[in-house]
């Protein structure tokens, strides 16, 4: 009889199972979420889990500790996380699947920074072993206020569990990372100090959206495109993230953060990044990254004498968003009245690299804006010599790429055409592609499969801490220059209005906004 | 054309015509689509998939009814044709369904069903019925669950992939056959393959962490259990098994029409294989065994909420629960058309391996 030692070491390396499987197997973990009973473990950690358990995609042996300061009971906690599923969970929920999800869930209450928080995650994480038989990867997921993560990072250390032989322990940080560049690196050196960079997953769940990574498939899938993607042919790019709603009771939230690092400097820099990027040679999550940091490295911060010039904030006043009169942010509950915090902000930038020197890259973003909308929109330089007549008709107009990210998720390319009849005139016409008329499947939420890929440990969609600081390196003197100016009136812009008309002050000669 | 309804508040535009051709409905395809556009710009036809499906005409309702329960996995434009004895002339029904946009400025899908019933004698000649009507430049999938084996022959040159579910068949065998010649041809979909995906993917996640490996080539016993019924999907696992692992299928003894029994060669050792049915409500597996000479055994077993596992390592038994919610018979028939578009490796050499199995 063959013996195991007899197979080769490759041969037991890979596993012969996993060829042409869809789902592939995730090592048996125990995840441990501190901020358990916080509004994002409420509506979307627990929510992804639960559709992760229905599908079939959590590992064999999933085990779950909830930490928060609230004084619950694990069966208070198991309620808790069965309303929260029921209410926000993407497919309904089969109670057989939920009951088995939640039935040794743990919930261990108390202080972030109580040393003894941490010996009880060690002993549940050591009873969860010795009773499934087998090391558990660990996930700790910090999901708590910012002010929390450097406490919990480093008693996680203190407490020895930030790593473990034989065993992979990742720690997944929401974000904000950071307030500013300096905080942001210095979270980074605490992190650093307990934790290698593979073992960091920094979330931005925008990279889970399908169709932000489907700009990668845009970009290097498509020989169409890149021969344009240039200089040379590409005249100006617009980032749109508008929001018809307002700040939703994030008062708290909002007052300190404002548009610019709630909006622009992760979600909206991620997007022109994967937009501008240079091919990577491969898709892991190393030489993506690095693709990353290099274009964002090549986006010159403004000066603090530009800033006036290129970026322009804003904050929504009193006004009228689907038919009813609306509050201004001012008079939102829980706003200071004086409060200087911008809603909108509309941004100019350059990149500095043979690709792109010269070209604009605007990005706006706003709440209480007329509609809800998240797009790109590239705009080709018009063509140099027009023989065709434009008497009688709107004209050639420059072609444009619109990548639509929501609502509607798909490509919209601008074409120009002949108007039927006897003249050769010329309109724009649109060639659209809607995800949903081409794909049955339904997108997955952001959150189910970042949290599958950081179990798995992928971090192509996570950021790199060389990376998060160049995203804040680019917004650092906006922030500066705003804060330093406590005098100037802060534009204000009615509710339910397409935002400031100064918004176009930022726009090189020849360029507008793109209407909403 | 006599009939198209175009009230905006329909979910549905409907047209009819009685002795008609292909091309009169692919004319009001293209009618329909024209007035429901015009009505609404918002509403864009759905473009992933043809799925042509030919059908006894007594089945056809009953056909229709599991293509609507496949949730979201709908082909854009399905073409059932009901074949009825005795008819030598083609009747037509073309239902337009769509979604209107809760967002006035959003957009609603819209999926086109074509009914064509027709006699015995156009299936030789299908082509140039089905062909007009599909939507060019979009992948074909043809499934005949009630036979009409020369419809496959008869759409050759429209055909990318084939639905089969090899557990339909009356013998395993020939449903192998059948599969095994497809797949010179096309892609095939084997719904009794798509019964085993959840049991794949479990044991290859059994066998994932490093120190479980070892066992997985000290393998000495694979017991398969499955509902009576279901013995293709059970070959089929067995199969793929003996596939991944290098092992050489060969006959198994069948003691009836759904229980085998052998010894196969696995790389100089020996295995017992062991396929059996047993009392289960729900079609396609209920449980496997797998015992290894280095101490280790597993079951899985289908059970509520996912697959209760018990496992025994050194003398030492666990159970426990392995999550996942049942995707039930129209759920598999809609992961079958979700498959059209994607392509899976290793259904062949499964499909080989459990073939040498008869």
């Amino acid at each position: 009889m063959a013996t195991a030692s007899a197979q080769p070491a490759v041969q037991q390396e890979v596993n012969p199972l996993v060829g042409g499987l869809e789902r592939l197997p995730v090592h048996p973990t125990a995840m441990t979420i501190f901020g358990a009973t916080g509004d994002l473990a409420h509506r979307k950690i627990l929510p992804a889990l639960y559709n992760l358990a229905h599908d079939g995609s959590l590992p064999e042996r999933f085990e779950l500790i909830g930490i928060a300061r609230s004084p619950h009971s694990d069966e208070d906690f198991r309620d808790l996380a069965r309303a929260s599923i029921q209410r926000f969970s993407r497919t309904k929920p089969d109670p057989d699947v939920l009951d088995a999800l939640l039935a040794d869930l743990r919930y261990l209450p108390g202080s972030f920074d109580d040393a003894d928080v941490y010996r009880r995650i060690g002993q549940t994480l050591t009873e969860f072993e010795e009773r499934d038989g087998q090391p558990l990867n660990r996930i700790f997921y910090l999901s708590t206020a910012p002010q929390f993560f450097p406490v919990i990072v480093t008693a996680l250390g203190e407490a020895d569990l930030a790593r473990r032989e034989g065993v992979e322990t990742h720690i997944v940080i929401e974000k904000p990372f950071g307030y500013r560049l300096d905080s942001a690196k210095e979270l980074n050196r605490t992190v650093l100090e307990v934790f290698e960079e593979d073992q960091v997953y920094r979330i931005d769940h925008y990279l889970g959206k399908e169709t932000v990574q489907n700009l990668l498939a845009f970009r290097f899938a498509n020989a169409l495109f890149e021969p344009v993607w240039n200089r040379n042919y590409i005249d100006n790019v617009q980032i749109t993230a508008a929001e018809d709603i307002g700040i939703e009771r994030r008062a708290s939230y909002y007052e300190h953060a404002g548009a610019l690092r709630d909006l622009v400097q992760n979600h909206m820099l991620q997007l022109l990044a994967l937009l501008a990027i240079e091919p990577p040679a491969s898709f892991e999550a190393n030489r993506l990254r690095d693709e990353k940091v290099k274009l964002l490295e090549s986006i010159p911060p403004p000066t603090p004498r530009d800033v006036s010039k290129v970026a322009l904030r804003a904050q929504y006043g009193p006004g009228v968003s689907e038919g009813e009169p609306v509050p201004g942010y001012r008079q939102e509950e829980g706003v200071d009245p004086h409060s200087r915090t911008e809603t909108y902000v509309a941004l100019r930038l350059g990149i500095s690299n043979w690709r792109w020197a010269g070209v604009p890259f605007y990005l706006r973003t706003g709440k209480r804006l007329s509609r809800k909308v998240t797009e790109i929109a590239v705009t080709l330089k018009p063509v140099p010599h027009l023989a065709l007549k434009t008497e009688g008709s709107v004209g050639v107009l420059p072609n444009q790429v619109i990548l639509m990210v929501q609502p509607d998720e798909g490509v919209s390319v601008s074409l120009g055409a002949k108007i039927p009849g006897p003249r050769l005139r010329i309109r724009p016409v649109n060639m659209e592609f809607h995800y949903g008329t081409s794909f049955m499947s339904q997108s997955p939420e952001a959150y189910e499969r970042l949290i599958l890929d950081a179990m798995r440990g992928d971090a192509t969609l996570f950021t790199r801490n060389d990376e998060i600081e160049a995203l804040w390196g680019i917004i650092d003197p906006v922030l500066s220059v705003w804060r330093e100016d406590t005098r100037s009136p802060i534009r204000q812009y009615a509710a339910g209005s397409s935002g400031p008309a100064a918004a176009s002050s930022i726009l090189l000669p020849g360029n507008e906004w793109r209407r909403l | 054309m006599n009939a198209i309804a175009a009230d905006t508040n329909a979910a549905a535009d409907v047209w009819t015509e009685q002795d008609t051709t292909p091309a009169a409905i692919e004319e009001a395809l293209r009618d329909l689509l024209r007035v429901r556009h015009a009505a609404n710009q918002g509403l864009a036809p759905a473009r992933v998939l043809n799925l042509v499906v030919v059908v006894d005409c007594d089945s056809k309702q009953e056909i229709a009814s599991r293509l609507r329960r496949v949730g979201r996995y709908h082909a854009s434009r399905t073409i059932l044709c009901a074949v009825q004895p005795g008819r030598s002339t083609l009747d037509a029904r073309v239902v337009m369904s769509y979604e209107q946009p809760e967002d006035p400025a959003g957009f609603g899908l819209i999926r086109e069903i074509v009914e064509i019933d027709m006699g015995p004698d156009h299936l030789d000649r299908l082509q140039t019925i089905v062909d007009p009507v599909i939507v060019s430049d979009l992948p074909t999938m043809v499934w005949s669950p009630h036979g009409y084996d020369q419809t496959f022959e008869a759409l050759s040159e429209l055909t990318d992939v084939v639905l089969f579910d090899s557990d339909d068949e009356p013998d395993v065998t020939d449903a192998f056959s059948r599969a095994r010649s497809q797949l010179h041809l096309s892609y095939v979909v084997d719904l009794a393959w798509l019964r085993t995906t959840p049991w794949r993917e479990r044991l290859a996640a059994s066998f994932d962490p490093r120190q479980r490996r070892p066992a997985l080539y000290e393998i000495t016993e694979f017991a398969i259990r499955h509902c009576v019924g279901a013995s293709a999907s059970a070959l089929l696992l067995a199969g793929w098994l003996c596939s991944r692992l290098d092992w050489e299928a060969s006959a198994l003894s069948a003691t009836d029409a759904d229980t085998f029994e052998g010894t196969i060669s696995a790389d100089g050792r020996m295995v017992e294989l062991r396929i059996e049915p047993v009392e289960q409500e729900a079609p396609g597996l209920a449980g496997v065994t797998i015992s290894s000479a280095v101490g280790f055994s597993l079951s899985l077993d289908r059970g509520p909420g996912g697959l209760r596992a018990h496992a025994e390592r050194d003398g030492q038994e666990r159970t426990w629960k392995v999550l996942g919610h049942s995707r039930g018979e129209a759920g598999i028939l809609g992961e079958g058309v979700r498959q059209a578009l994607l392509r899976d490796p290793t259904y062949g050499p499964a499909l080989a391996a459990a073939a040498r199995f008869r």
